[in-house]
């Protein structure tokens, strides 16, 4: 039978709108998705492409996420239910929307793909996270970029909104750098994908479906526990690596994990950390973290590897970063910087076998040029040592 | 200025022994040389090395087996195909892969000479063709995927193997449609991150394994229902998709590509927009772009419309907008073709029939986006459009959102929300006041008062993330703040650009805003802004000026700019007609113009107020008058004697000019091709045969008055001045008449108060010197008068609009230059299917050389074998000589081609006239409409037994117009297809055979351009 692409229209857009931000900044647009009100850092994403991704990656949790992209929805949404081999969701990076809301200069209200099962106004209301469109995104972009992000509150409502309500409710709220996320992302208990013999732990601080895969793809079983796991608890399972996952938030709210961390440096332990994770094997390694004054989310992010100098197109979506200036007293040296700002994208223990990299080689959305960045750790697993790429 | 032939390049390498060649920035023509000259082994010999991609790397890609290899090795897909060399083969590789098929020829140019052949009937038509149109003589039999979609990237890569996408673009119009002739979107739509991304790898992966240094474009096809694809090819050079993709990012590819080739990293490079991040990254769009080809079919009678894989349009523009529907209308405006958007233009009550629909849905011609409306209209489902037209329904709802407006514009009262709506879908005023009943000045008037009005944003590479000072900017409905703030000592002067290529208006105007621009600058401007939209000018890279905008050349939005810019003045005499079409208009919005007044330009226009002044002068006009009844113009006709010229002045159809020779043909041309009536009279002229035409190109201050050259037509009068081989200086001129020439030129560029270039034209006819007509813009052999006599014109027009005095050059420099020019037109009769290559009144080359050597015929040798001509020194030379006049003329043109030893074929009567005139050892051969007959013209051409074709209709140029001989298309037809030079005027044929002459005892001489004289 053939396959035919699939249309679907927009039901529940054109409603009220408002994008409120802490600077006092009142933004007029048209309400779609869930009509509610939410509260949340604002950020922006350059990519032009990867909203389903986007959206369900967990490093978003807190955050209302502005795409610069002018044109979003037109391919759709896929269907949440689809499972790749190893029980992992094929098309979502996490079983839900975590980000707060998402804030776009047009909706399209109609999509058209062969792989859509519904549209993004339909899945945003179907998740209850509220959409604005009909917002100046450039102009928006520009304002966080000069005061860097910033809390806000997105309201969507069937009638006229209240805004000096809104105001008065988003001074009273808490900042996203003071938001716990452990435990609204984290595994509640350990999970295991695949049936090998070898495995490989993640440390789940808000991973990401394309993490697991990448490591699947490896060959490897893949055990997935709390963020809080002991080092006890991770060799437990006997892994032949740990992978230290994405996330969202402060990683100075992680100190479990990096205490855990520390311990696999110390016992040499094959292990990577990725984004967050890299935040955190920083700072079990001595370094320290700073928040960046408005993040880096985009596609486009091009790294210098310094070990063979050639440059990676890379995807990346972070809001805190490694002081480069405090690695000097660790054992880590830089592996990779942002060619842009120059700041740390991936550092290397100078003895042992821990790597870390603060952009996504597992891609989902973006390039899939860093994927050898798993390549590494299957070969810091099995003795070489990671000067190879 | 030579030829880029491999002969040409070698024997510049041989005098000036450079260290490098750069291959990939003179399209197709010079990828070719390059490859020819490596082959040859000239580079070796001569120690040249090839910057940026290898010899070798450039056959992977060119060679369609080594592709498939290539791509096969680096874990590509490609379509299943086979490469055949003869008929034989192309027939049994159909049969396996099951038609259609696709006829791809390799080694060619634009796609020519490929097709889809449904039957073997068709398959043995295009392979012929495509064989002989390849260098290689190979064509390329492949499965057919015409509804697949059509993806490209533009990589960058450099020697270390760095590299990144720079922009990726969808064809609206699916696989259907060459890339030149599709609707293109950057960047893509319709596909998601995993396709986008799977896409972007694959790219990369090909284009490292084929060796890539610099830029290249890979295009692949991928299934509407899967993600299935394939890579369809690479072009390993900078080609039209990376001139579109420089202008849709702001990223300079053949720049970047350049260093690149001299061996700098990628990421050692800076970004050009930013100055401080690198040049190693990816652009972010935050605006979609839409590109829209420019077709000229009108021009070609017998021209078939239909779009598919051979590329027909002439040029392009390209759209900036932050809605998909607002990119769009956009561009159908820059097109110039009289439309204001995709609905509610002029002729918008236009309804066709379901069927007629249909039709055109499944067979695409230049109306495809009018039909899907009209569709959408008529309540087609869009299921059933895109089953239909193979284009993917995001777009075709899209079109509907623009149709869901035109509704609620015609039935809503216009309040502020309906009005930002339409704006937003890129309406423009114009269209608005056609639903609304109002004009477009009470529609902006209004619009303003509902709040309502335009933002200026910049396009920066990165979105906004990082900042960056660029000067690249485009005006959209799409947001609420501008970008950029203009301060008064930033007010500056804007010079308007010519729009998209297309017949009649090319790169000579690009030069001409250029060379203004620079003229400003070097007068003291210090802000110069440029407006134009066609992404293949160098007047649109942001580095040539203060500000550019990426805009319509649209009355609303000069005004828009010039509402924003505030702006000093306005340069409207270097777009072409384009620009000074808005002349009048501008005046009357009351925009101060710079150079020749709104009214001296109307003069010029307007033929009766042009009339009165030329006969205050004494200067003589052939005869002419409008009409607005056609027994008034019957009359006129038979009192002035045929034939005449007729022009309407308010063209239906796109035909414009026409020569007409009885009364049943003016009859018919003033029935069929225009609507008379008092508003659009048609204007008769008496046509003089046998005259010769003049063109003079010049500059005035008002006062002084600088003649640059006086240019001859080779051609007789009749022929289109834009396809005539020109020359300088004139060839059968007499003194006298170039003193008569000279005088009238500086009566009337005073008399019309000229400041700023101009262009006149002349006809000779018995002695006698006729002006024809007054152009007070920069003309199109500005740029070949410039070069020849070391004289840049604009840059002496660009003090003229600025109110400064012209220097004193000597009014006879260009009398002193040494040299001969020669300017000859490039046709493409070849890719338009059908078409007939008789010139005529009305242009149909889409391009030109020139060349200059020390005699006529030195020059003249270099500039036909500049635009495609072989040159034999023996063969076979094909006549037939129609009318005993012509038969006479050509004879003594016979007696030197016998004498040089070509073999001489010839039709029957042609024969019998020949040997009548003891031309001897003619062989008769016969038409193409007796096959049975041998030997046959059909056959001689397909086994190439026939070096080149004089074939001079009856009456001259004019024989098409009285009723073309089927059999005389045919061979012209044939031969073009064949790429057989077809010489069609005594003039040409002449001179294209004491050129042969020339060149049996002479060699052509290769020496570098001069650069301009300093004033």
């Amino acid at each position: 039978m053939r396959v035919t692409i699939s249309i679907k229209k927009a039901q529940f857009a054109n409603k009220y709108g408002k994008l409120i931000l802490s600077d006092g900044t009142v933004l007029d647009g048209k309400g779609f998705g869930y009509q509610k009100t939410v509260f949340g850092e604002l950020v922006f994403n350059t990519g032009m492409v990867g909203y389903t991704e986007t959206l369900t990656d967990p490093s978003y949790a807190g955050q209302i996420l502005t795409l610069t992209y002018p044109l979003i929805g037109n391919y759709g949404v896929p269907d949440p239910s689809l499972i790749d081999k190893s029980g992992i969701s094929q098309f979502f990076e996490s079983d839900k929307i975590q980000a707060r809301g998402l804030v776009v200069h047009e909706l399209s209200e109609v999509a058209s793909h062969w792989n859509l099962s519904m549209t993004l106004d339909e899945w945003l209301y179907n998740e209850k996270i509220p959409g604005i469109s009909g917002i100046d995104t450039r102009e928006l972009t520009k304002k966080l970029r000069m005061g860097g992000v910033m809390m806000a509150a997105l309201v969507v409502s069937d009638s006229e909104i209240d805004v000096a309500s809104i105001k008065k409710q988003l001074a009273e709220t808490k900042s996203y750098s003071s938001e716990e996320f452990m435990d609204q992302v984290s595994t509640k208990e350990a999970q295991t994908y695949g049936q090998e013999s070898d495995s490989i732990v993640v440390i789940d601080t808000g991973v990401k479906n394309a993490i697991i895969r990448n490591i699947r793809d490896l060959g490897y079983k893949v055990v997935k526990l709390p963020w809080n796991a002991t080092i006890e608890k991770v060799l437990s399972y006997n892994p032949k690596g740990v992978v230290l996952s994405n996330g969202p938030g402060d990683p100075e709210k992680c100190p479990q994990t990096i205490q855990t961390a520390k311990q696999l440096i110390e016992k040499n332990i094959p292990t990577l950390g990725i984004c967050l994770g890299a935040q955190i094997i920083g700072l079990a390694g001595g370094a320290e973290t700073y928040k960046l004054k408005y993040g880096h989310r985009g596609q486009n992010k091009s790294c210098l590897n310094l070990q063979n100098n050639q440059v990676y197109v890379t995807s990346q979506n972070h809001g805190y970063g490694i002081d480069p200036d405090s690695l000097g007293k660790t054992d880590f040296e830089l592996w990779f910087t942002n060619t842009d700002d120059n700041t740390v994208e991936g550092i290397k223990h100078k003895q042992k076998k821990v790597i870390a990299v603060q952009f996504h080689p597992e891609a989902s959305p973006g390039p899939y040029d860093c994927k050898y960045v798993f390549e590494e750790l299957k070969s810091l697993i099995k003795g070489g040592d990671s000067n190879t790429k | 200025m030579l030829p880029v032939t491999p002969e040409y390049v070698s024997s510049i390498i041989e005098s000036e022994r450079p260290d490098g060649i750069m291959l990939g920035y003179g399209g197709q023509t010079a990828l070719n040389c390059g490859v020819n000259l490596g082959e040859q082994g000239v580079l070796t010999k001569y120690g040249v090395k090839v910057l940026g991609t290898q010899i070798p790397g450039i056959q992977k890609t060119e060679d369609r087996q080594l592709f498939k290899d290539s791509m096969k090795e680096c874990g590509v897909p490609v379509l299943k195909s086979k490469t055949v060399n003869t008929f034989d083969d192309a027939k049994n590789a159909a049969e396996e892969l099951g038609y259609p098929v696709i006829i791809r020829v390799a080694y060619t140019l634009g796609g020519k000479g490929g097709g889809v052949a449904y039957n073997e009937y068709e398959l043995h038509e295009i392979v012929e063709r495509g064989l002989n149109a390849s260098l290689v003589r190979q064509v390329l039999i492949e499965e057919y995927i015409g509804h697949w979609k059509q993806i490209e990237y533009e990589v960058m890569q450099d020697y270390e193997g760095n590299n990144v996408i720079v922009c990726n673009m969808e064809n609206v119009l699916s696989m259907r449609v060459h890339t030149g002739d599709n609707i293109v979107v950057a960047p893509s739509q319709t596909i998601d991150n995993r396709e986008y991304h799977m896409l972007r790898s694959a790219g990369l992966r090909a284009t490292k394994h084929v060796g890539i240094v610099g830029e290249c474009n890979i295009q692949f096809a991928l299934e509407p229902t899967s993600d299935r694809y394939v890579a369809i090819e690479i072009n390993p050079r900078l080609s039209r998709s990376s001139a579109l993709a420089s202008k849709a990012t702001g990223y300079p590819l053949a720049y970047m590509s350049a260093k690149i080739g001299l061996g700098h990293s990628l990421p050692e490079l800076v970004n050009h927009i930013t100055k401080t991040t690198t040049a190693c990254f990816e652009p972010s769009l935050d605006y979609v772009v839409c590109k829209h080809p420019r077709w000229d079919f009108a021009k070609f009678e017998l021209a078939n419309r239909k779009l598919g894989p051979t590329m027909n349009s002439v040029g392009e523009v390209m759209a900036i907008g932050r809605t998909f529907e607002e990119s769009l209308q956009k561009s159908i405006r820059m097109l110039d073709i009289g439309n204001d958007g995709l609905v509610l233009n002029r002729d918008n009550g236009k309804s066709y029939d379901v069927e007629d629909i249909e039709n055109h849905l499944l067979n695409p011609n230049d109306h495809i986006l009018y039909y899907v409306a009209a569709a959408l209209k008529k309540g087609l489902s869009v299921e059933k459009i895109q089953k239909l037209s193979s284009i993917d329904p995001w777009f075709i709802e899209k079109i509907r959102n623009i149709i869901d407006v035109e509704q609620q514009t015609k039935e809503k009262p216009m309040n502020s929300d309906l009005m930002l709506q339409a704006k937003h879908f890129g309406f423009s005023d114009k269209q608005i006041g056609r639903a609304i009943n109002k004009n477009e000045f009470e529609v902006r008037k209004l619009r303003k008062e509902l709040g309502v009005v335009p933002i200026v944003k910049q396009i920066d590479t990165l979105a906004a993330e990082w900042p960056s000072k660029t000067n690249y900017l485009y005006i959209t409905y799409g947001g609420t703040e501008n970008d950029i703030q203009i301060s008064s000592d930033q007010r500056g002067v804007v010079v308007l650009g010519a729009g998209p290529y297309r017949i009649g208006s090319s790169v000579e105007f690009d030069w001409g805003t250029v060379n203004m621009v620079w003229g400003l600058q070097e007068n003291g401007e210090q802000n110069v802004i440029v407006v134009n939209c066609n992404p293949e000018t160098v007047s649109t890279d942001y580095d040539i000026c203060s500000r550019l905008y990426f805009e319509e050349l649209t009355l609303e939005r000069i005004l828009d700019i010039a509402d924003f810019e505030n702006s000093k003045g306005m340069v409207t005499s270097v777009g072409g007609q384009t620009a000074n079409n808005l002349t009048p208009q501008l005046a009357k919005a009351g925009i101060h113009l710079l150079g020749t007044s709104a009214e001296d330009v109307d003069m010029a226009e307007d033929r009766s107020k042009f009339s009165k002044i030329l006969d205050k002068l004494h200067i003589k006009q052939p005869h002419w008058q409008a009409f607005s009844s056609f027994s008034e113009a019957k009359s006129f006709a038979i009192k002035v004697g045929y034939p005449v010229l007729v022009r309407p002045s308010y063209v239906l159809s796109g035909a414009a000019m026409k020569v007409v020779w009885s009364q049943e043909e003016l009859a018919k041309y003033v029935g069929e091709a225009t609507t008379l009536s008092p508003d659009h009279p048609v204007v008769i002229t008496k046509f003089m045969l046998n005259s010769l035409e003049v063109d003079v190109d010049g500059v005035s201050d008002g006062k002084t008055v600088i003649i640059g050259a006086i240019v001859e037509h080779i051609d007789a009068a009749g022929v289109h001045s834009g396809d005539a081989m020109m020359v300088i200086p004139p060839w059968r001129l007499n003194n006298k008449q170039v003193e008569t020439i000279t005088d009238y030129s500086n009566k009337i560029a005073k008399s019309f108060n000229i400041k700023g270039p101009f262009n006149l034209q002349f006809l000779i006819h018995n002695d006698q010197v006729y002006v024809i007509e007054l152009n007070i813009r920069a003309s199109r052999s500005m740029p070949f008068v410039s070069k020849l006599i070391k004289t840049n014109l604009i840059s002496l027009a660009a003090r003229a609009v600025l109110g400064k005095p012209l220097p004193n050059i000597p009014s006879d420099k260009w009398k002193k230059t040494l040299i001969h020019g020669i300017k000859v037109p490039q046709f493409s009769f070849m890719q338009l299917d059908g078409a007939d290559i008789v010139l005529g009144v009305e242009m149909q080359s889409t391009g030109e050389a020139a060349c200059f050597g020390d005699s006529f015929y030195d020059a003249l040798a270099k500039g036909l074998i500049s635009v495609g001509y072989n040159l034999p020194k023996q063969g076979t030379a094909l006549i037939t000589i129609g009318g005993a006049e012509n038969k006479e003329k050509m004879l003594q043109t016979m007696a030197i081609l016998k004498h040089l030893g070509f073999k001489i074929l010839a039709t029957e009567h042609t024969a019998e006239f020949l040997s009548e005139k003891n031309i001897q050892d003619v062989e008769i051969v016969y038409k193409i409409s007796e096959p049975h007959r041998k030997p046959n013209i059909s056959d001689l051409l397909y086994e190439r037994k026939i070096n080149f074709i004089i074939n001079i209709p009856s009456t001259s140029t004019l024989e098409k117009y009285v009723g073309m001989l089927y059999d005389e298309f045919q061979i012209r037809r044939k031969a073009t297809e064949l790429g057989i030079p077809v010489l069609t005027t005594t003039e040409l044929a002449e001179s294209f055979v004491k050129t042969l002459e020339w060149l049996h005892t002479n060699e052509t001489t290769k020496r570098a351009l001069e650069p301009y004289d300093p004033f």
